[in-house]
């Protein structure tokens, strides 16, 4: 079973991410595309094992975030390392809609990005590629303090120095 | 100026050791060339034609005489000896080793200095004008601004992978030396009817492929949403910015597809959820900052006297009155002057200097200038608060430096990107197009007889030169495989902001200077009264100076 870092420690994952294409529902917990849980909401809800949400960080979540906000995992899908969006939703979800389920990175980001996209609110981080997971970990304390305001520190320097 | 605290070390420091950190995967092959690019430009480095090109932060401009001996010290141990200054007040060594740049990095961060952030599609340092703090028209000192600015961008968490690189400048004063209008934001300094101080914000402007004049978003904005506001525009830019194209990518055309009212509306939505939050600024912060930026300990001058006495040592000698009329300004206190240090010498790079040139430089500071100088958006130094009785003195000493050539404000005192001969996106070379020009127009009498003009040259369209904002601007093209050169006329970066226009084909390199000569002599001959070479153009058009590059059937 593939591994990730969950909250700084290497865990098991548990959850089978379902394609947009797919028909058939994996046994389990899944986490399906967040067009998929609004056309299958019905048929979602009777499965047995939990449902969470994926999509890219392109996506105008203002459209359809009521729905997701209770759900237990919220993966965001990174098509490029160097696409930032997604920085900007997952603070989104956690500071303006109050999402507090696991938020997860998926898709092509780095170990180098780690720090900020932990800022941002994700706790989750599932590579695509193979890594060494502890030495990974590491890059989530590149830095000891920041400047700004985000998700792991809601009050900025200049009230605290 | 502005001195670290305890956090602000440890930031720097930590983020040396991340990038040492990322340099050592690298070399070991841990991170391919792909994922290692964005890494190390947001840390500064480029890879260039010959060597890879270390741009190094200089924060609004401000070096301490410290600083500028340790760069001394860098160029150095790890590069030829020499840095350039660049049109966006950095500076860059043409010669690093991409293995020594940790050390380098470390180096600058022992006197409070980094590189974080100077390239890549980030928020880039934020510029302002070189005569902040003194400048007669300054509405407020614009530096503290850009620090509170600076602290905030410094790894933001959120805007470190944007669609394009983003700049910011900030004007403090009523004439606009920042050239701000021409930057992603561009921050004007304001007060208000009830006499409160804030900023009136420009959104969108920028040189390259496409350039345009920023538009106002918002005619006053309480300084103390200043944060959180940027915070708003960014965030809309960040997720709606184009990503499929690299130059389609800037914030301009963003805002040239949804309008600039439609952009200011999506911000003010924006902003209305972070508005009031805890980054809104409190006085306590912005007096934190304000504090750094205190006058110096000016002595009570009788400027009568001192002037009196300049004015006489200046009538005994021509080449320090030309100096003084062209290198040097007057402040807002008085018995004190702002002195430019010209980094345009004929024969030389403009923006360049040698390490031995730059130990000078901070000597004239430590003794002249209370141990601070300023970097210039036109590539030259100022040394500021510069008692007007020692100014001889100074000259002096910078004139057998090769730093006194008294040409700031002229044709000879070109912004010049580096060009073909150091930088791969370069269709053509700049250096000696510049140097052409200024061996051309040597005769100080004809130069001082033109008076104020820009003249600025790019070797490619990416514009570091500015040529769009060249009272004539000289643009490197590519033709065939061959370096030719476009010329456009009467642009301006001034609170007019106007882009230049095409005067026509472009030439060939040994044409440039003799077309550069007729332009000239068109000015010379229509000019009324004190017109400049701007105002002239812009009294009489483009056909005349086109008819005499390429006569009257072109």
């Amino acid at each position: 079973m593939a591994q990730l870092l969950k909250d700084a420690q290497i865990i098991d994952n548990h959850w089978t991410r379902v394609d947009t294409d797919s028909d058939s529902l994996p046994a389990g917990d899944i986490v399906v595309h967040h067009a998929t849980w609004q056309q299958r909401h019905a048929e979602l809800c009777d499965h047995q094992g939990a449902v969470g949400v994926w999509f890219d960080g392109n996506e105008e979540i203002e459209n359809f975030v009521d729905t997701i906000i209770n759900v237990p995992l919220i993966a965001i899908n990174f098509p490029k390392f160097v696409d930032g969006r997604g920085f900007s939703v997952a603070r989104l979800l956690r500071e303006r809609y109050g999402y507090t389920g696991e938020l997860r990175a998926i898709g092509h980001f780095l170990r180098d990005q780690l720090f900020l996209l932990q800022r941002c609110g994700f706790n989750a981080f599932q590579f695509d590629h193979d890594i060494d997971l502890e030495q990974a970990a590491k890059s989530l304390t590149d830095f000891t303090d920041s400047y700004q305001v985000a998700v792991d520190q809601p009050q900025p320097l200049f009230k605290r120095r | 100026m502005y001195k670290y605290d305890q956090y602000d070390q440890q930031i720097v420091d930590e983020r040396v050791a991340q990038y040492r950190d990322q340099t050592q995967r690298f070399l070991a092959g841990d991170i391919s060339e792909e994922e290692f690019l964005p890494l190390r430009l947001q840390n500064g480095l480029y890879v260039q034609r010959l060597a890879p090109m270390l741009r190094i932060a200089v924060p609004y401009g401000l070096l301490s005489s410290r600083q500028l001996r340790k760069l001394a010290h860098i160029s150095r141990q790890y590069d030829k000896g020499y840095v350039h200054f660049t049109t966006r007040q950095n500076i860059q060594l043409n010669w690093p080793q991409l293995e020594e740049v940790p050390d380098i990095l470390a180096e600058l961060a022992s006197v409070e200095m980094h590189a974080i952030q100077t390239s890549g599609n980030c928020i880039r340092n934020t510029t302002t004008d070189q005569y902040a703090g003194v400048a007669v028209d300054e509405i407020e000192d614009p530096r503290p601004w850009c620090e509170i600015i600076r602290q905030w961008s410094t790894v933001h968490p959120e805007f470190a992978f944007l669609p394009r690189k983003f700049k910011i400048a900030l004007c403090g004063s009523e004439q606009d030396r920042a050239a701000f209008l021409l930057h992603d934001i561009g921050i004007q300094l304001v007060t208000n009817d009830q006499g409160e101080a804030g900023f009136q914000v420009f959104v969108g402007g920028g040189l390259g492929r496409t350039p345009v004049i920023a538009s106002l978003i918002r005619k006053f904005l309480p300084k103390q949403h200043l944060l959180t506001y940027l915070d708003a525009i960014l965030r809309v830019y960040n997720r709606y910015g184009n990503r499929d194209n690299k130059y389609k990518a800037r914030i301009k055309i963003l805002i040239k597809a949804w309008t600039a009212e439609v952009f200011a509306e999506r911000v003010e939505a924006e902003w209305a959820h972070l508005k009031d939050g805890p980054a809104t600024l409190t006085e306590h912060e912005i007096n934190r900052v304000k504090a750094f930026f205190t006058l110096p300990n000016y002595q009570s001058i009788d400027s009568d006297k001192a002037n009196r006495k300049l004015q006489q040592t200046a009538a005994e000698n021509k080449a320090f009155s030309r100096w003084l009329d062209r290198n040097t300004q007057l402040q807002k206190q008085t018995g004190y002057r702002s002195v430019s240090l010209s980094l345009k010498p004929a024969g030389v790079a403009p923006g360049d200097v040698t390490d031995r040139q730059l130990e000078i430089i901070a000597d004239l500071a430590d003794r002249f200038s209370f141990g601070e100088l300023r970097s210039t958006h036109n590539q030259n130094i100022v040394l500021t608060d510069v008692v007007v009785t020692d100014l001889y003195e100074l000259w002096s000493t910078a004139k057998d430096a090769g730093l006194a050539t008294p040409n700031i404000g002229t044709i000879n005192d070109m912004i010049c990107c580096p060009g073909g001969d150091y930088c791969s996106l370069a269709n053509a070379k700049s250096i000696p197009v510049a140097e052409a020009i200024q061996r051309k127009f040597d005769d100080l009498d004809y130069v001082y007889d033109l008076g104020d003009l820009e003249l600025n040259i790019s070797g490619c369209m990416n514009a570091c030169g500015h040529h769009h904002i060249g009272h004539i601007g000289i643009l490197g093209v590519d033709k065939k495989g061959e370096e030719w050169y476009q010329i456009q006329i009467g642009g301006s970066a001034s609170k007019n902001a106007a882009l230049a226009k095409v005067l026509g084909p472009s030439l060939s390199r040994d044409a440039v200077t003799d077309s550069i000569e007729k332009l000239l002599d068109v000015y010379v001959e229509n000019r009324q009264h004190e017109e400049t070479f701007l105002a002239t153009y812009q009294r009489i058009g483009i056909d005349k100076f086109k008819e005499r590059v390429y006569g009257a059937t072109a």
